[in-house]
Formats: structure tokens, sequence, C-alpha cells
């Protein structure tokens, strides 16, 4: 390219090659590391594949494979049974805390960083915690409760018990979904409280009429966005289930009760060295989450409140 | 959406009488603390149990000052010592020998020889205050977490250069060039934050392992020069809000648009570049996942794989791996209390979480 003619370039495609030239190392990431792999992981999900050898086309094989496996069932029921423990808490707890937090309490700036504070951790760190402290002997969790009268369960190493010992974790983390709904609720119009005054609605009436409506789109956002965020759920598990005491130390376990999507596609992919399987494990989880992603545009419309169609009416 | 000033409650105005009014923000304010102590326990008992030792962890008290019992020579035996009430009147003495019943035989120190019979649950053992502090050092070399160390700030830092970047190259381009195809390309960008990572994960990995990046902190660095979604979008938003004036005048005076990038948009948005950083050092410092599929061997890790082996590997030292967690979460901690601002605002928190 010979770049002393620009001269006679137009100013507009001059500035389009400008803008072009700024957003390039993005469009050679976007290649390189995201369209390329992308097509590569849907070759290689038709293929056997374990690296050392070259891919040998096997056509769906992987898929009716994965269909006929119990584990990826069994990894498909776990993660879905975690979103229904752990996703409804987590939001009306974010959602219940960031209401509280819009009363004119004071302090709100010192609430705010506490809750906010799990967030910035760790994660590695705080399972490690949390591991402790679900010790069956010697946990903090299990001292407490044995005080006011119960006897606690062996959590992490108790196939019945792993899961919802997660969620209580994922818990903690819930002041980031906090900060979310309490930006939403503080762009909310006074205005319309204002009105709902004069009409002569009480608190309730304004909360169920207003705050409930006016929020929905982010609540039902975020649920959704947890939802994939199940699907890629890693980390904790992984430390979890490979340094739970007593039990035997295999990833997933106790009895496969923590096994997820995630950690058996990774399992698949980095210790069996199946990547063509493991491929054919991202891609379905690829189609789920677009489906995912479908639900939130289609079903706005339906139940979701936007604030923009209000505005453009009463303009 | 000004963070600061919550005064568009659902129940502000409703609460016309004071009293009510106070009575609410009461109930709110216990509630809020509440929740407050149900976080800050599990980080309480990180720091207690990391100056424990062994044998206090085995103790099982919720206290969170590391104490441990008095003992006193019996009969060249250690035996607890113990506050017993006889008739109304305390004294000290030594717990020698268990009984059925939950009871206990007692003796006096200085005079072993007179014995009492008591229920060991009415008395109470005498603590003192015990702290190891000695477990910091000794889990920080039991494996080489300077290695570690060493490792986590180079990827975390050029990781963060590569991305500050970027990432500015290219939300510059957005936000300021008009072309037919950038609209789409930027919705592409977009399109990207929904992409699950495990979709091109295996390729790029083999993509890496062919050309001999795998077991080195190059995979964790060089795509942090491609950009990427979030921190465009954050910056982009940013960088429409600086006047276009200012790129006009600089213009006239005959800056070209990388000089302008430099001199005039960069400068003027520090406060988003900060914000990319911050979040950029926290995902870097704290990301498991990668370090784990890309470092195989030990000298290589970083301190979230380090830490994660050794609890594997040390698991019965609880206090050992409670003193190494408590290392690794600090400097977050430290840059979460600098930087406070930045975190709680709404707008740049769901980044986050998504990366």
């Amino acid at each position: 390219m010979r770049f002393f003619n620009m001269r006679d370039w137009t100013l507009a495609r001059r500035e389009a090659a400008a803008g072009y030239m700024y957003v390039a190392p993005w469009v050679v990431g976007f290649l390189l590391l995201t369209v390329g792999p992308m097509l590569a992981s849907l070759y290689f999900s038709f293929t056997d594949y374990d690296i050392v050898s070259s891919p040998r086309w096997i056509g769906i094989q992987n898929y009716t494979q994965l269909f006929q496996d119990p584990l990826f069932w069994k990894s498909l029921q776990v993660t879905l049974y975690f979103a229904i423990l752990s996703l409804p808490s987590s939001l009306v707890t974010g959602f219940f805390l960031a209401v509280l937090l819009n009363q004119n309490v004071r302090g709100i700036r010192i609430w705010r960083t506490i809750y906010f504070l799990p967030s910035v951790l760790s994660g590695v760190a705080v399972t490690l915690v949390w591991i402790t402290m679900f010790n069956p002997q010697v946990g903090v969790v299990n001292q407490i409760l044995e005080i006011l009268g119960f006897k606690g369960p062996s959590w992490l190493s108790d196939p019945d018990w792993a899961l919802p010992a997660l969620a209580i974790m994922a818990l903690w983390g819930v002041g980031q979904n906090m900060i979310i709904y309490l930006a939403g609720l503080q762009s909310v119009p006074q205005d319309m409280y204002d009105a709902a005054k004069v009409d002569g609605a009480n608190a309730w009436q304004s909360f169920r009429s207003i705050t409930i409506p006016m929020m929905s789109p982010v609540l039902f956002y975020n649920l959704v966005l947890g939802l994939i965020g199940t699907f890629s759920y890693f980390t904790q598990v992984y430390i979890a289930s490979s340094s739970v005491s007593g039990a035997s130390r295999e990833l997933g376990g106790p009895a496969r009760s923590t096994l997820f999507y995630n950690l058996y596609l990774f399992q698949n992919a980095f210790r069996y060295g199946r990547m063509g399987y493991a491929s054919a494990m991202a891609w379905i989880l690829f189609i789920i989450v677009l489906i995912l992603t479908a639900l939130i545009f289609k079903s706005s419309s339906m139940w979701v409140y936007y604030e923009g169609e209000l505005r453009s009416k009463s303009e | 959406m000004d963070a600061s000033n919550p005064s568009n409650s659902a129940f502000d105005g409703q609460m016309g009488i004071r009293g009510q009014n106070l009575l609410v923000k009461s109930i709110t304010t216990l509630i809020l603390a509440g929740g407050a102590v149900f976080i800050l326990i599990p980080l309480a008992y990180m720091i207690s149990i990391s100056l424990r030792d062994r044998a206090q962890i085995r103790q099982a008290t919720l206290d969170l000052i590391p104490s441990r019992e008095i003992t006193v020579t019996i009969d060249g035996k250690e035996e607890p010592l113990y506050t017993v009430t006889i008739d109304g009147v305390e004294q000290q003495m030594a717990l020698v020998k268990n009984r059925p019943g939950g009871k206990g035989i007692f003796v006096e120190v200085n005079n072993p020889e007179i014995t009492h019979e008591l229920v060991i649950a009415e008395q109470t053992p005498i603590r003192e205050v015990s702290i190891h502090p000695e477990n910091y050092p000794e889990s920080l070399t039991a494996v080489p977490f300077d290695r570690y160390l060493l490792n986590t700030i180079l990827v975390t830092f050029f990781g963060m250069v590569g991305m500050l970047f970027s990432c500015s190259l290219v939300a510059y381009g957005f936000s300021r060039f008009r072309a037919r195809w950038l609209n789409i390309l930027f919705l592409l960008l977009l399109s990207t934050i929904m992409l699950p990572r495990q979709v091109t994960l295996i390729p790029v990995y083999i993509l890496f392992q062919k050309i001999g990046w795998v077991d080195t902190l190059l995979p964790l660095i060089v795509p942090q020069f491609f950009a990427n979604a979030y921190d465009v979008f954050l910056l982009r938003q940013f960088f429409m809000t600086i006047p276009l004036e200012l790129d006009d005048a600089a213009k006239l005076d005959g800056a070209s648009t990388f000089q302008t990038l430099l001199y005039i948009i960069l400068p003027m948005a520090r406060p988003a570049l900060v914000s990319v950083a911050i979040f950029h050092f926290l995902y870097a410092w704290n990301d498991f996942y990668e370090p784990l599929i890309f470092l195989h061997s030990r000298e290589n890790w970083t301190m979230a794989v380090g830490l994660q082996t050794f609890n594997a590997v040390y698991s019965v030292n609880t206090h050992l791996v409670m003193a190494a967690s408590a290392v690794m979460i600090i400097p977050p901690i430290i840059l979460f209390f600098l930087s406070q601002k930045v975190f709680t605002q709404g707008v740049v928190v769901t980044r986050m979480s998504e990366k």
C-alpha cells in the first residue's frame, strides 16, 4: 500500500481507513482467537482427536455418544439443580439488600463496600476458607449448628449436601448483584413515586406497581446471565471436589454429585485428552447459551418493562 | 444514576410520621448489619485459623482470638487447669482424670493429694491467648511462593499493558471514526460477550501447544494485546462523552489522529482507564481456569494454581493453607479500599462477573 497517495483520497475514505486501522488489533484477535477457533472446535466435534495423532472424521458419533453418556446427563442435571438452588436465592437476597440500601440509611457507602468485598477476592482463597468452615468436625458452620441444637451434615463430603454448600458459598458473593440492582433502583424516576403518592398509593403499592415493573428488565437479565454463568461454573467446584478430605479425591465428587457441566468438559479435554468429545460438549453449551440469549430478547417484550417506551409515548 | 444520593426510594415519602420512619430505618440497619456479619465471618476465621497451631484447630473453638488451655505439671504429667467452684468459693485446680457421667477428678495444684470429684461441664478451663504468626513465613517457604508471586505479577502487569494499549486504540476507532463496516464490527464485538470461552478454548490450547507456548506465561499475556469486548465497550462509552470540539481543535493545530488520542483523549479518559486497569488486575490476579489449563510445571504456576496445589498437598495443615490464602487476598483488598468508588458504581461492575 502506498501511503503517500492518501492525500488523493476523499476525506471520508481517509477517515474510514483510519478507523479500520485503529480497530485492527481487535479484528486480528477476533479472527485468530475467536472465529478460527470456533470453526476449528466445530470441526473437532465431528472427529476423534487426542492432540497426539491427527483428527479422524467420525461424523456425528461424538454427539450420539454424548446423548447416551450417563455422565453427560448427570452433569446437566447437576448444573440445573445448582441453578435452581442458587439463582433464585441470590436474586431475591440481592434485590432485597438493594431495596434496603436504597432507603436513606446511614453509612450506605460502608454497607456497599462490605457487601461488595467478596467479589474482588480470589475464588481459590475464598473456596479454601469455605472448605475449612464446612469441615464436618472442626468447621465453624457445624459448631454454630450444634450450639443451635442441630447436628450438621458432612457438607462437601456428603453427596446430598455438597451442592447446597456450594450454593451457600455463592450466596456469600451476592453483593455483586446487589450493586447492579441498586444502580437500577436509583435510576427509577422519583416523579413516578410522587405521582403515585398523589394518587394515594401506599409504600407497598408503589413498590409493587412501580419498583418491581421498573426493575424487571434488570432482574430478568441477571437471571439469564446467572444461568449462563452456572454453565461456566468451575473454580469453586474444582477446588472443593479435589480437596475434600475423607472422600475419594475425584473431580466432581463425592459420588459425582458436583460434576458440573464445565467440569466434565474440562475433564474430557484436559484429563482424558478427548478433544473431539469435549468440543462437542462445548458446541452443545454454545447452543444452550444461544437459546438462553434469544430468550432474553424474545420474552423481554412480553413482560419486561422498558423506560424508553414510556418516554417515547409521553413525548 | 447518582449512586451517592439514594433519595428516590420506594418507601421514602410514605413514612410521614417520624417515629415510623425511624423504626423502618432501625430494622433496615439491623438486617444490613446481620448480612455484613455473614460477609465478614469467613474472612475473620481465615485470619483466626491462620494464627493457630494444629492442636488449636482440633480443639475447634468458636473464639476468634486463638487461645490454648493452660496446663500445669502434676506428677510429671501436663494437666489442664480449671477454675472450679466448691461451696461457692472459686479456686484453680487441675483436671487429672475423667470419670463416667461427665465427671472428673480435680486436684489442687500445690497439693495433688487433695482430690475433688466434680462435673466437668460446670467448671471453666483457663485459657490464654496464643497466636502463631510464624505460620506465615512457614507457609510461604513451604512451596516456592516467591516464584508464584513473580509469575502472577508478570501475567498481571504485562496483560494489563497489553489490554490498555489495544483497548484504547480499538475504543478510539469505534468512538471517533465513521465507516460502513465499523458499526457491524462493533456489534460483532459486543456479541462475543455472550460467547462461552469453552467454545474457543480447545483449539486455542492446541494452537498454543503447536507453537510451543503451553507451559509458558505467554498464553495468559499475549491474547490481551488483541483487545476484549468489555474493556473496549467501557472505554468507548467514556470516549463518547469527551467533546468532539477538542478533537477538532487538535486537528486545526495539525495533530494527527494518533496524537489526538495520545494527548487529548487518553489524559481525559484517565478515570475510565484506571477502572479497566483495576478490573484487569483483579481478573488476572484471581484467575484460576486459564493458568490451570496452560501452566503445567511448578515453576510457571501463578499464585492461584500454586495455592490450590498447596492445599491439595498440605490439606492437613489448615493453618498454613489459611495463611497462604490470606496473603493472596491482601493485594486485592488493599486495591479495593484505595479505589472503592470505582467498584460501588454499578455501571462497571457487570463487566467483572462475565469476564
